[in-house]
């Protein structure tokens, strides 16, 4: 696989949390490789360190060992620490973020929430984004709401749309479905496949949700800390029919 | 595009109440500040142009106590002193006198005055010598008396107004029970000359019964000249005291400084406390809004504009509450005025408070600048609010 087609590169990722006496290694020695344009799913119990790590490989944090590279580019590795200045003009390069909580500015609209980042950071040609990104979400018609006035599945389109505004290459998304129900959990899901399949994004997932996780091209399951692939189950009618019907 | 300027008054608007209470904070201390510093230099204006209005520079009067006499010159009131006019004579002879004027100043209890009565000014004038002294006296009706042995008066704008008369109406001096015909009435001059009735000098002498005497006699200097060897020079003259309104001017404003180091110290505390406010109501808004402000560092903003963000929260809130607080301070000007009236020991009869344009450039700029340095700490604080934090929700303080 040549260089420029990885997206995103661990190697022996390690965060370790001093509690008292007791040191807690909540990320043990992940190495992973991501494709351009992959969808990866992230499961696993409580506690096993998923969290953790997304905000890792999101350059949310920096790690105690290990390497991590971005595009080719080295960010962490060998006692290399960036500055907090330097890990977000990467972070606004690259990712865009969403979360459990949707975090949206109560005092602005809903089209006001999405282009909120262009007031502090503005790729080139992305003009236009917030435009297609709302009709695309499905909230054209909620722009001029506040984020009181509209449901929480709505909610998690606009923090998705705003993560979305300036085209990062990368999406990492911590239970986005952590505070929605079975059903607008599932839409959610498939607005991201929809993304990675038609903007071709790079998508890390981490759920508690077996079926959601199946939306994902790669599986992953953390266990204490340490991270395996697994199979994507057969038998995954969903994702299939699902991506027939939205692509 | 949505501003930062945007983002953050519409932030402001989200605790409304909140807002407001600071916002008058602000305003209350803005007002009190012009409208002390509006006092600080009203006052003396209005006192220099009293003293002005004099004509004169210098005053003989008859021994007694100086500020007495300077403030019943200014003000009207009793306790007389008297001399007798042939002290005229030397004092015009000095070289550096360019004009002099006798006055007999008079005070008599007029009943129908106020409430509960008042006292009534007459000044008895030789007219030729007064209004050379006082040329900027304008007639809003008829003019000077030149007889100095009639019946006749000159009345200030006010004692005028008061008493509802016209030129060739006749008045009646209480407690003496003498007639005078209204021969002339003066324009609004501002000063102590506005509730002042002249009369004739010689008539004044003999309704008292105070022939050839007079209480004042005002000095006009030669431009240019020095005063003090002339002071000298007029203290050797028998019983006689020489009031300088320059003096008098400087007495004054020292009784009145340390009124003004008071106000001035209230001012400093009222800001004071606005400051500890807004940087309260800052601080609170910044640690209810720690998530927010670090996913908007998830989004791209770098410190700077988290410390932009917050700081011109501040700056909207210290120039909002200056602004209404100078509107407040220039509608209820006139009740400060009041008020500093009926505080103060000595009040010239001009505006007291004037506040002009340059007054409110430099409290509006001063209170612009108090809310930037207020605004540091928590823009500070804000701006280094950590991504990961907010998300795992913990508030690092
Ligand atoms: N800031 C921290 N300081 C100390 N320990 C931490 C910190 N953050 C996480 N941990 C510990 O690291 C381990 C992994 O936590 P993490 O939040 O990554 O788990 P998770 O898989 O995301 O769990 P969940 O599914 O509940 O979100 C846990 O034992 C947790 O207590
Ligand atoms: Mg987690």
């Amino acid at each position: 696989m040549s260089e420029n087609l990885i997206s995103m590169e661990a190697k022996n990722l390690t965060k370790a949390y001093r509690r008292g006496a007791e040191e807690i290694t909540a990320v043990n020695s992940v190495s992973l490789e991501i494709n351009k344009g992959e969808f990866v799913s992230i499961i696993g119990p409580s506690g096993s360190g998923k969290t953790t790590l997304v905000n890792l490989l999101g350059c949310l944090d920096n790690p105690t060992a290990g390497e991590l590279y971005l595009g080719g580019r080295s960010i962490f590795g060998k006692g290399k620490r960036l500055s907090e200045r330097d890990l977000t003009k990467i972070r606004r390069e690259t990712f865009g973020y969403i979360f459990q909580n949707f975090y949206l500015i109560p005092t602005l609209t809903v089209m006001e929430n999405v282009i909120l980042p262009l007031t502090f950071y503005r790729k080139p040609n992305t003009e236009h984004e917030a435009e297609k990104l709302l009709n695309l979400l499905g909230i054209e018609h909620r722009k001029d709401h506040l984020p009181g006035q509209i449901s929480g599945g709505e909610m998690q389109r606009v923090a998705i749309a705003r993560a979305m505004v300036n085209m990062p290459e990368i999406l990492l998304a911590d239970e986005p479905t952590g505070n929605l129900d079975t059903k607008r959990s599932v839409e959610i899901v498939e607005v991201l496949r929809v993304l990675n399949r038609n903007v071709g994004l790079t998508i890390i997932m981490v759920t508690h949700n077996q079926e959601l996780a199946r939306y994902a091209d790669r599986m992953f399951e953390m266990k204490d800390g340490q991270l395996c692939e697994i199979e994507v189950p057969t038998g995954n009618t969903v994702t299939r029919a699902a991506s027939q019907r939205l692509s | 595009m949505i501003t930062k300027f945007q983002i953050a008054y519409k932030n402001l608007l989200r605790k409304r109440v909140r807002s407001l209470l600071t916002l008058m904070g602000i305003a209350v201390s803005a007002w009190v500040l012009v409208s002390l510093l509006g006092f600080n230099q009203g006052y003396e204006t209005s006192l220099n142009k009293d003293i002005d209005n004099m004509g004169f520079q210098l005053m003989v009067m008859a021994k007694g106590c100086p500020y007495e006499a300077a403030t019943m010159m200014l003000k009207g009131g009793t306790g007389l002193k008297y001399m007798d006019e042939s002290i005229m004579k030397d004092v015009a002879k000095e070289p550096e006198v360019e004009k002099i004027t006798p006055i007999l100043m008079s005070a008599v209890f007029d009943a129908n005055k106020g409430e509960s009565g008042g006292i009534a000014g007459y000044f008895g004038v030789e007219p030729k010598s007064f209004a050379e002294m006082k040329p900027f006296l304008k007639f809003r009706q008829g003019g000077w008396f030149t007889d100095t042995n009639s019946y006749e008066a000159v009345m200030g704008y006010e004692a005028a107004e008061l008493e509802q008369r016209e030129v060739g109406d006749e008045i009646l001096m209480p407690e003496k029970n003498v007639k005078f015909k209204v021969v002339g009435i003066l324009n609004r001059t501002g000063t102590q000359d506005d509730g002042t009735i002249f009369v004739p000098l010689k008539t004044t002498q003999k309704i008292f019964n105070r022939p050839n005497e007079i209480t004042t006699i005002g000095i006009k200097l030669k431009k240019g000249v020095n005063s003090a060897p002339l002071e000298e020079k007029l203290y050797q003259l028998p019983d006689v005291q020489i009031v300088s309104l320059a003096q008098v001017k400087d007495t004054i404003m020292k009784l009145i400084s340390t009124a003004q180091v008071m106000v001035l110290s209230i001012a400093t505390i009222a800001i004071l406390i606005a400051i500890v406010g807004v940087i309260n109501t800052i601080l609170t808004s910044v640690w209810e809004r720690f998530q927010e402000i670090g996913i908007l560092k998830t989004v791209g903003a770098m410190p700077w504009d988290i410390f932009k963000l917050i700081w011109i929260e501040t700056v909207i809130l210290c120039t909002t509450g200056g602004v209404i607080g100078v509107i407040l301070a220039l509608i209820l000007s006139r009740i400060t005025d009041m008020v500093m009236r009926a505080v103060l020991p000595y009040a010239p009869s001009g505006g007291l408070v004037l506040i002009d344009f340059k007054l409110i450039l430099i409290t509006l700029v001063g209170i612009v600048c108090i809310g930037l340095l207020s605004g540091i700490y928590p823009a500070w604080r804000a701006g280094r609010i950590r991504p990961l934090e907010a998300i795992r929700g913990e508030a690092a303080r």
